[in-house]
């Protein structure tokens, strides 16, 4: 059997600011916070954010516009959609698939519940 | 900026604390210095600070050999003992007795600070208590604005909403050209603060690596039993059942819980270092 402990808190932060995106807190085009504020929000090491802010520059989430700040690019939002399913598809679904091994339940069982928390 | 080399000291001629220990450190860190009780952090930084001297080798400091106690080094270096000593003053006459010292003291920061930590700027440090006086000293060492910090057990004493707060404010203040040297054994206070982890065993630093290095080169996994993979590095029971670190698959893992870290380094150092 096994579990999940917490993610690397750059990549927690990753996912934080992803699901602000998402959920439309945080739009498109929208400045955010500098990495000194947003380390001190969360009281982590700035290095720390420093890294997470590269990763979603990566992903193509977030610019960089020197000497302004960090932005939104115009398809954070698909971006991070995509980003988040990815995640999704390579870190969690393995745990519930096997979760769903250990405790015999079939897609039957699973649709059943997925009706009555719809 | 600190750069020691063949370190040698001893509080006796017959047993060396430390022999030929190497250290390099760089700016714009805040390093986690982790040993046993008794092997030396506070030593250590002492001899950083030049208050005690080195029997072999050399620390540079800046440049400047601690012993010189240079004013162009003292006057960028602040110790925070573990236990804080205060005269029988205000608050006030401690600012005007010290701060003279540390050319780059901000008053507006102090202040910021003492209400951060929700002390009374016209309090009296002989009325405060321990934890009070502690974190009096800390506002103080925070506001010299020092290009080193050097901290030992600060969060020792403090209640908890001062935690929070003293995480806050180190990772506002850090910045490129300063560094932040915290020994301590309440790793879960600062984990989250650390970004380079320097372990201190038998007068030697058996591992010294950043956060990033950490994640990337070890495997931390919550298992229901100890792995059985040959690679296995360490392993150590926990509520959840038995966390294993071994060298990185490639893909970053889980945040490394740096007690256990610590464990690992200490019962199988040449494995943990192997993996870097």
């Amino acid at each position: 059997m096994n579990f999940r402990p917490p993610a690397p808190i750059f990549l927690q932060i990753a996912e934080h600011i992803i699901q602000l995106i998402i959920s439309g807190d945080w739009k498109e085009g929208d400045r955010i916070p500098s990495v000194r504020d947003f380390a001190t929000d969360v009281e982590v090491n700035p290095n720390t954010v420093v890294r997470t802010y590269n990763l979603l520059s990566q992903e193509g989430i977030i610019s960089n516009k020197r000497g302004v700040g960090y932005f939104l690019n115009e398809n954070a939002k698909k971006l991070s959609t995509t980003y988040l399913k990815k995640q999704f598809i390579n870190e969690e679904l393995p745990y519930f698939i096997k979760m769903m091994k250990t405790l015999e339940l079939d897609f039957e069982d699973l649709k059943k519940e997925y009706n009555e928390h719809k | 900026m600190i750069d020691i080399n063949g370190l040698a000291f001893g509080y006796s001629h017959r047993k060396d604390l430390f022999k030929d220990l190497n250290l390099k450190i760089t700016s714009g860190k805040i390093h986690g210095l982790l040993g046993l009780n008794g092997a030396g952090k506070s030593s250590l930084l002492h001899l950083i600070q030049g208050l005690r001297f080195a029997d072999e080798g050399s620390i540079k400091v800046f440049g400047l050999s601690p012993k010189q106690r240079d004013i162009k080094h003292l006057q960028q270096s602040f110790l925070l003992p573990e236990e804080v000593y205060t005269p029988d003053i205000s608050m006030k006459q401690y600012i005007d007795m010290y701060s003279p010292f540390y050319p780059l003291f901000s008053l507006e920061s102090f202040l910021q600070f003492l209400n951060e930590f929700e002390l009374d700027r016209s309090a009296h440090l002989g009325q405060m208590s321990m934890g009070q006086k502690k974190k009096a000293v800390i506002a103080f060492a925070l506001a010299t604005n020092t290009k080193i910090l050097l901290m030992d057990e600060p969060t020792n004493g403090l209640d908890i909403p001062s935690k929070k707060q003293f995480r806050k404010i180190l990772s506002h203040i850090i910045t490129d050209d300063r560094t932040f040297l915290i020994s301590t054994h309440q790793i879960r206070d600062l984990h989250s603060l650390i970004d380079n982890v320097i372990a201190i065993s038998n007068g030697h630093i058996i591992f010294n690596q950043s956060i990033n290095e950490i994640v990337d080169s070890l495997h931390f996994s919550l298992d229901g039993k100890p792995s059985s993979s040959d690679d296995l590095i360490y392993h150590e029971r926990v509520p959840g059942g038995y966390l294993n670190i071994s060298p990185s698959t490639g893909i970053p893992s889980f945040e490394p819980d740096l007690e256990v870290l610590f464990n690992a380094i200490m019962t199988n150092n040449s494995a943990i270092n192997q993996a870097f």
